[in-house]
């Protein structure tokens, strides 16, 4: 046999090609990036991510670094969170932000749309009971506002509440005055951005990925 | 049937006799237009004669009999051309009006066709007349004046997210496309005149560089047409901005093209290294055009910081940059459009940041009303020249040139559209190339150029203008009247007309964020981690510079929450407060329903209503007083240049000082555990409210309530929306809590009448009573001056 010209991993590659879509370029550079980040150990932890230097800045830092650890995001159907993850559900994660491709019939557009949304849902539902309660959904917009500084508490209060009752009037539309509104379960969340083309807002680009940039 | 019939026949008699009259009064507009410079011909000599006459009697000393002092005289050259402006203004605008009264034309044909057809009816008229057809098209005319108002009104309202992630491809469609269009068609041209089997035909002469030239005017497409025709077929917005993007920035290439190749066409031969400079001349031409139009955006915008004390010139400000920075960018043969399309752009964020909302309307209308005028004019000319201007009709050029136009663009954007689509996200599908190709409309611009050329160098421009105005008048009509069926054919997907919420805008921040940290967690420096590091850049260094105050320091979505509060308010003042609202959503949930329910009131012998201290009631009273007093605020005299005071100009620093008061307030009262939900009362009518608010303060009888407890109902979590407006519809809303939903946000204090003193009262509770009641009797306070005495009992 001729020396083997694939770097190791090849088929393994070929395996997570099948599963999360990514084309087998997207791996190898993901993978040099994992690498990257983990100090070339098998798996990342949270400290990993806390390096990164840009995401310092981001107001929702600590939802995205949660979001990798999640279970949920493992397409396994587990819950709970875990402490450490390996290259394969880093790539599970990263998949969910793959652009729809050109051709695809209405299911797998549906089914791809509410893979995403599902994807923001367990962002907001950081207590793992299915639904954003009032107090979650607070937590995000307070997040959102927490790089601004002339900030009043309130103020990210009045704006969830607003944004709670909208949920409220959309799904329930009536109800008693006594009634208590328990929280925005996934398909309520599914009917509120009903609008929000997210299928072709949350993507990234992962076609251009230079080597170059990931010496950091 | 027969009452029934007979009921509608007046009223239907009535309606076509307001149209007749209309057009009666279109009939003598026109006429009158056409007449007057026909009767006036004359008298001009008959004044002017008289004048000589009169000159004469003078000097010779009154020796001839008086002439009769002239009571009544006609002297039409002295208004004739401010009279001849307006009466076409006039005339545009009745057309509109015209054609939206009858139903069912403007559902078929674009408004476009019928404004081309009337002015050919106009010009018509005027040939008819004997009259020469005064020189509308006159492209000074059409570039200086008529142009400028429609460009700004579309940057000034473009749709900056959509089109910045959409630039590559709007840059693609708009230089490469443009490029390939006049150089196919100018080129194809060229051979197809030269290949003329036998009879010599007039286009031999044709030289190919003018036949470039003639490509490059004709391959633009048009902002104008573009604008009128999308407008009616509400397509969705990525298909709507590229279109019209590709027609605003296409304008650079067409300088460009059209200067170079005037330029050389009287030598007859373009090097290489005209070619180079021709690129370079683009880059200055797109990048200047855009930075003249950048830096009048910040001269406008840091103006605009400071006119908090004049806020009847802030429009003035806006439009004036504007059309300096198009004028200035003309003036040195730079892209014009898009100077005016960088300035509308760079302004706007920091301009509605600084300028009353008053202002914000007054800008939006007249800037609409500007463009629409403009664009009905334009339409309207274009007829007209088509009448008039000598025609050199030539079957094989004008054929060719309109096959060759159609060809080209589908080619070019089926071409571009396969290389575009690699580096694109969401692709776009065949049925996107569709309407991209069929909606590159040429129009009045492609015109203008052609009527430019000077008939020296060019012999064939009268052949040029008729192919260009049959290839506009074959985009307008045929592709303009089709595409509307055609996009309902194709199942084009439509715009979507609903409001922004909350909720969406929460997540689009949401998702920013979101993608730029994946990105930063990939390594990898794309698209969004670019736009993040400018919007920190903006928000750090720009916004503190060119926004006046404290809103420099506002974030996007708290900017978007108080828009939405103020729309709500004055969309429930408008609607008359008692109506129920417009809503998308009509429901009858509230924020009572989504608070977590507190453990229940414990028996009210043991809650201790605490008093408020003094001093904050006596703060509470003036901030509402003070409210109220500036709802109630009558004109007290007549002032040109102010405007009246008004509750919703208060600076926003004002508003959010008493903000601060009113949230102070809101703990006070939390402390006192007055958050109770209550059963609403039966809403009363508006008139019942406002004569409740209107007068007498023992007028706030009560209402035969079904609860038992004391009623400050505070809605705790409910925003504190800082606009009076909303303070004063609380009353009129009193009584109307079924109707929530989105109102519940704007709602502050929600005062209720006491229940009724059937039920005895504990000391206690009765001073808190009066409290409240105090409170309400001030609210209820009918003017600014009455100072009443607080201490009087209330209750008889």
């Amino acid at each position: 046999m001729g020396a083997l010209q694939s770097s190791p991993g090849q088929p393994e590659y070929v395996d997570l090609a099948e599963k999360t879509g990514f084309s087998l370029e997207q791996i190898r550079v993901l993978h040099k990036r994992f690498k990257q980040l983990s100090h070339n150990e098998d798996t990342l932890r949270r400290e990993h991510f806390n390096g990164i230097p840009d995401l310092a800045c981001n107001p929702i830092r600590s939802q995205i670094i949660e979001a990798f650890f999640d279970k949920r995001n493992f397409r396994q159907n587990g819950e709970g969170t875990v402490e450490e993850i390996g290259f394969e559900e880093f790539l599970v994660v990263m998949s969910h932000f793959k652009p729809p491709k050109l051709h695809v019939t209405e299911e797998q557009r549906e089914s791809i749309r509410k893979e995403k949304l599902r994807f923001l849902f367990n962002m907001h539902d950081t207590d793992n009971d299915g639904t954003i309660t009032l107090e979650e959904y607070r937590h995000v917009v307070e997040e959102l506002l927490s790089h601004s500084e002339a900030l009043e508490k309130n103020t990210a209060k009045c704006i969830a509440d607003a944004a709670m009752l909208e949920v409220a009037s959309i799904s329930m539309g009536h109800m008693e005055p006594d009634e208590f509104y328990e929280g925005i379960t996934f398909e309520h969340f599914l009917k509120l951005l009903n609008g929000f083309e997210i299928e072709s807002r949350m993507n990234i680009r992962f076609l251009y990925m230079d080597t170059v940039n990931l010496c950091k | 049937m027969s009452p029934r019939t007979g009921s509608h026949s007046p009223a239907g008699i009535g309606r076509s006799l307001a149209e007749r009259g209309l057009l009666l009064l279109v009939v003598l507009v026109l006429l009158e237009g056409s007449v007057l410079p026909l009767g006036a011909a004359s008298s001009p000599d008959i004044s002017h004669q008289e004048n000589v006459d009169n000159h004469k009697v003078a000097k010779e000393g009154h020796n001839f009999t008086k002439k009769p002092f002239p009571v009544l005289d006609l002297d039409y050259e002295h208004i004739r051309i401010p009279f001849e402006i307006s009466l076409w203004v006039l005339l545009a605008s009745l057309m509109k009006l015209g054609f939206h009264l009858i139903p069912r034309l403007s559902g078929i044909v674009p408004e476009s066709c019928l404004l081309i057809t009337v002015g050919l009816l106009v010009g018509g008229l005027i040939k008819l007349a004997g009259e020469k057809v005064p020189p509308v098209m006159n492209s000074k005319f059409f570039f200086l004046i008529l142009l400028p108002p429609i460009i700004l009104d579309a940057g000034y309202f473009l749709p900056i997210r959509p089109f910045m992630e959409n630039l590559g491809t709007i840059l693609m469609f708009a230089v490469v496309g443009t490029l390939w269009n006049a150089f196919f068609v100018g080129g194809l041209l060229y051979a197809v005149c030269q290949i003329q089997p036998g009879n010599p035909n007039i286009i031999h002469s044709l030289e190919l560089l003018p036949c470039l030239l003639f490509g490059s005017i004709i391959s633009a497409v048009d902002p104008v047409a573009v604008l009128a025709v999308f407008e009616e077929i509400h397509i969705n917005e990525l298909l709507h901005i590229l279109v019209f993007g590709e027609s605003l920035l296409n304008d650079a290439v067409t300088v460009v093209l059209y200067h170079l190749f005037e330029e050389y066409s009287g030598q007859g031969t373009v090097t290489v290294m005209d070619g180079f400079l021709g690129v370079i001349s683009f880059l200055v031409v797109a990048l200047g055009g855009v930075l003249v139009g950048a830096i009048y955006g910040i001269l406008s915008a840091f103006t605009s910081r400071f006119t908090s004390h004049t806020r009847v010139i802030e429009p003035l400000f806006v439009f004036v940059y504007s059309y300096m920075a198009y004028l200035s960018a003309e003036m040195f043969h730079l892209s014009g459009i898009m100077a005016l399309i960088a300035c509308g752009a760079v302004m706007k964020p920091y301009v509605e940041a600084n300028i009353s909302h008053k202002s914000h309307t007054t800008i939006k209308y007249f800037l609409k009303m500007w463009s629409s005028v403009s664009e009905t004019l334009i339409f309207i000319f274009l007829g007209v020249a088509t009448v008039d201007g000598p025609h050199a009709w030539n079957w094989t050029f004008v054929t060719v040139t309109v096959i060759l136009c159609l060809v080209a663009r589908v080619i070019g954007v089926v071409g571009l559209t396969y290389m575009i689509n690699k580096f694109r996200i969401v692709k776009l599908t065949t049925k996107d190339q569709f309407i991209i190709a069929y909606g590159g409309l040429r129009g009045a611009i492609a015109f203008s150029l052609g009527f430019l050329l000077d008939k020296d160098h060019f012999a064939m421009r009268e052949m040029f203008l008729t192919a260009i105005i049959t290839v506009i008048f074959f985009t307008v009509f045929v592709q303009g009247m089709t595409i509307k069926p055609l996009v309902e054919l194709l199942a084009v997907k439509k715009k979507q007309e609903a409001k922004r919420t909350i909720n969406e805008e929460i997540h689009i921040q949401f998702l920013d964020h979101l993608l730029t940290g994946i990105e930063d967690i990939c390594g990898h420096y794309g698209h969004h981690h670019w736009k993040d590091k400018l919007n920190r850049f903006n928000k750090k260094y720009i916004k503190k510079c060119l926004i006046a105050g404290e809103r420099s320091k506002e974030p996007q979505l708290i900017a978007f929450y108080h828009k939405m509060e103020m729309k709500q308010a004055i969309e429930l003042v408008e609607s008359g407060g008692g109506v129920k609202l417009p809503s998308a959503v009509p429901s009858t949930v509230s924020m009572q329903n989504i608070q977590p329910k507190k453990p229940p009131p414990a028996k009210p012998v043991e809650r201790a209503l605490p008093q408020l201290p003094k001093g904050r009631e006596e703060e509470i009273r003036k901030i509402l007083r003070s409210n109220l007093q500036r709802t109630r605020q009558r004109l007290r005299s007549y002032n040109r240049h102010t405007l009246v005071a008004d509750p919703y100009e208060d600076g926003l620093g004002d508003l959010l000082l008493k903000k601060q008061k009113m949230i102070e307030l809101e703990k006070k009262i939390k402390d006192m555990n007055n958050y109770l939900t209550v059963p609403a009362a039966p809403p009363d009518s508006p008139t019942m409210c406002r004569a409740r608010l209107a007068s007498d303060p023992q007028a706030y009888s009560m209402k035969p309530d079904t609860d038992s407890v004391p009623t400050i109902h505070v809605d705790l979590a409910s925003p504190q929306s800082p606009d009076s407006v909303n303070l004063m519809d609380e009353f009129r809303r009193a009584g109307q809590q079924q109707r929530q939903q989105k109102e519940d946000e704007d709602q502050g204090l929600m005062m209720k009448p006491p229940s009724a003193p059937s039920r005895p009262k504990k000391p206690g509770e009765a001073d808190a009573d009066r409290d409240q009641q105090k409170l309400m009797r001030c609210l209820s306070d009918p003017g600014p001056s009455a100072d009443e005495d607080e201490d009087e009992p209330f209750l008889p």
